[in-house]
């Protein structure tokens, strides 16, 4: 069994991928420069040129891009490639406002589709696997991105798309699937009907499934693991840098190897800009260096990771990214410490409560306080008081050792909590800090 | 034994007033009821006439409640009747978790909920020392 998709990009000394994607650096921000004007415009401001850009060391050189250049240059204001080099077009599904459309050239189809077949062979895939594709097909990257990716390395793509579940279910028994790649709640609730039509998961040939496109825990991905009877990988994308497959966790299970030959993360202090070194938590940013329709220049994702470059065990020297551990858009400082809201989240799921909480900061004198408000979940409500303080304190000190910060946890009334077209209130930072 | 319902309320105004209109609606009737509060919450204690129509009222609410056991304890209403039931649980190594009293129309006897930390054993100790327990059907009227 071939341990590797590329060998030689994926095990290649630290030397030699510099010099590789120095070489793809230099030609990209040609491209960008050449072809984008809203580059050509950035350059100009922070004072740098093309000619300014000899190798990955000059990468700080070059000014930032957000998600908003893209919405203000919607829909194709930022490709630097004509028509005619397009192939395909994706956006994203623009719930936080107007969507965001990327386009791939014949070269950023195969870039990516390399990337998926990079991520299934790390974690065991053959050609003779069948690949259960169970992330939605169209304008969303999902299902196309692993479907690529499976035809590429030769393996045998099902395309079953998302919904239906008791069909899935169905062909994953019939046709005996070998990976699955979907959302990891669909990956739930795939196990849940899996043992709600009495089948036993054991007598599935599904092995290992490959779960993204949402942040998930690694609570969820033992449960996971043991309703489909899998190993359960996380993977990594976003589309304005490609789809998924930007980054994947290998059989280590220990971290995403970015494919950084076409890829080039960085962390940095989302305040500052300045880029943070390994092991330090910051903003991912990335620089497609091998993509030709869109080259985003340090595009900031506002997911909050960071990097390794230790060596690890399956001989990749592709260097890894940590699970995303929240978005810059909601992150809090209180007292000095980084808390998202998402991490009080999954304390409250790892306690059987439901996820409805409203973190309140105040400051008293020049002390930052916390207080969550927690909504009582059905079934968890007790006769005495004594029992309902005592769940109190239980989630106090799990927040406390998650968050490292304490705070006060009050249980509240169920649908209490404000919430406004439906999407919940997470934070009311009460601080006048100016 | 007979069942008791527990809704969790928030220490804000108005909410007794809101949580008794929801069971009139429903048309139950309540037999007895206590509060334990804290500065931040409550817990309504409630024996009604009909708990599941009061549960479903007040999950339709989108309320939290539970139901637990309690002991519905008939004692003569005079001087010592509790002391006497009190007396029989607490020799018999049985603690009460918390008590309250219960309205009923009948001339020598006051009842009293009790939620005990043992139910079996509270029952055979209160029967043998001849304390009456009452059952569902008894306190519906």
């Amino acid at each position: 069994m071939a341990n590797y998709f590329n060998e030689k990009m994926e095990t290649m000394s630290r030397d030699e991928m510099a010099q590789v994607q120095s070489e793809r650096l230099v030609k990209m921000v040609e491209r960008a420069y050449n072809n984008v004007p809203l580059y050509r415009e950035r350059f100009k401001e922070s004072g740098v040129e093309p000619g300014d850009i000899k190798s990955i060391e000059d990468l700080n050189k070059l000014p930032f891009t957000t998600k908003d250049d893209l919405r203000d240059t919607y829909p194709f204001g930022m490709f630097a490639v004509p028509k005619e080099e397009l192939i395909r077009i994706h956006a994203s599904s623009g719930t936080t406002g107007k969507q965001t459309v990327v386009g791939y050239t014949r070269h950023d189809i195969d870039v990516w589709a390399e990337s998926c077949a990079r991520a299934l062979v790390s974690i065991g895939g053959t050609r003779s696997d069948y690949v259960h594709v169970s992330y939605g097909y169209g304008l969303f990257t999902g299902g196309l991105g692993l479907h690529y990716g499976a035809e590429m390395l030769g393996a045998t793509a099902i395309p079953v798309s998302s919904g239906n579940t008791k069909r899935q279910v169905q062909i994953l028994k019939d046709y005996g699937s070998d990976i699955i790649c979907c959302t990891p709640s669909y990956a739930m609730f795939i196990g849940e009907t899996v043992r709600d039509m009495g089948i036993d998961p054991k007598t599935l040939k599904l092995r290992a499934g490959y779960f993204g496109a949402e942040a998930w825990t690694e609570n969820m991905r033992r449960e996971i693991e043991k309703i489909l009877d899998i190993k359960a990988y996380d993977i990594y994308g976003l589309s304005e840098i490609a789809g998924p497959g930007v980054s994947f966790e290998c059989w280590d299970q220990t971290g995403m190897h970015v494919n950084e030959d076409w890829f080039y993360p960085e962390i940095i202090d989302p305040d500052t800009g300045r880029v943070l070194p390994d092991g330090q938590y910051g903003e991912l940013v990335f620089t497609c260096i091998g993509k030709e329709a869109l080259p985003l220049v340090r595009y900031r994702t506002r997911d909050i990771s960071c990097l390794s470059r230790k060596p690890c065990p399956c001989g990749r020297t592709l260097v890894k990214m940590a699970k995303p551990k929240g978005r810059t858009d909601d992150m809090l400082i209180i007292r000095g410490i980084n808390v998202f809201p998402s991490q009080v989240e999954h304390v409250l799921l790892s306690l059987n409560m439901d996820p409805n909480y409203l973190i309140v900061v105040d400051r008293v004198g020049t002390l930052d306080t916390m207080e969550v408000q927690v909504e009582m979940t059905q079934g968890v409500i007790s006769d005495t008081v004594r029992d309902i303080e005592a769940m109190e304190h239980k989630i106090a000190a799990a927040l406390q050792s998650t968050l490292n910060i304490s705070a006060k946890v009050r249980l509240v009334e169920p649908k209490s909590l404000p919430r406004s077209e439906g999407k919940a209130i997470r934070v009311i930072d009460n601080r006048d800090i100016k | 034994m007979i069942q008791q319902l527990s809704v969790f309320i928030e220490n804000k105004k108005g909410r007794l007033a809101y949580i008794t209109k929801v069971l009139a609606q429903a048309g139950v009737d309540i037999r007895a009821m206590s509060v334990a509060d804290t500065s931040d919450f409550g817990i309504l204690r409630l024996i009604v006439d009909n708990p599941d129509k009061a549960i479903e009222a007040i999950k339709n609410e989108g309320m939290a409640v539970s139901l637990t056991d309690v002991l519905a304890v008939g004692v003569h209403d005079a001087p010592g009747g509790l002391a006497e039931a009190a007396n029989a649980l607490w020799s018999n190594g049985i603690s009460v978790e918390y008590a309250y009293a219960f309205m009923k129309r009948e001339k020598d006897i006051a009842y009293i909920i009790l939620r005990v930390d043992d139910n079996e054993r509270a029952i055979k100790v209160l029967r043998e020392n001849g304390i009456s327990l009452p059952e569902e059907g008894d306190i519906k009227d």
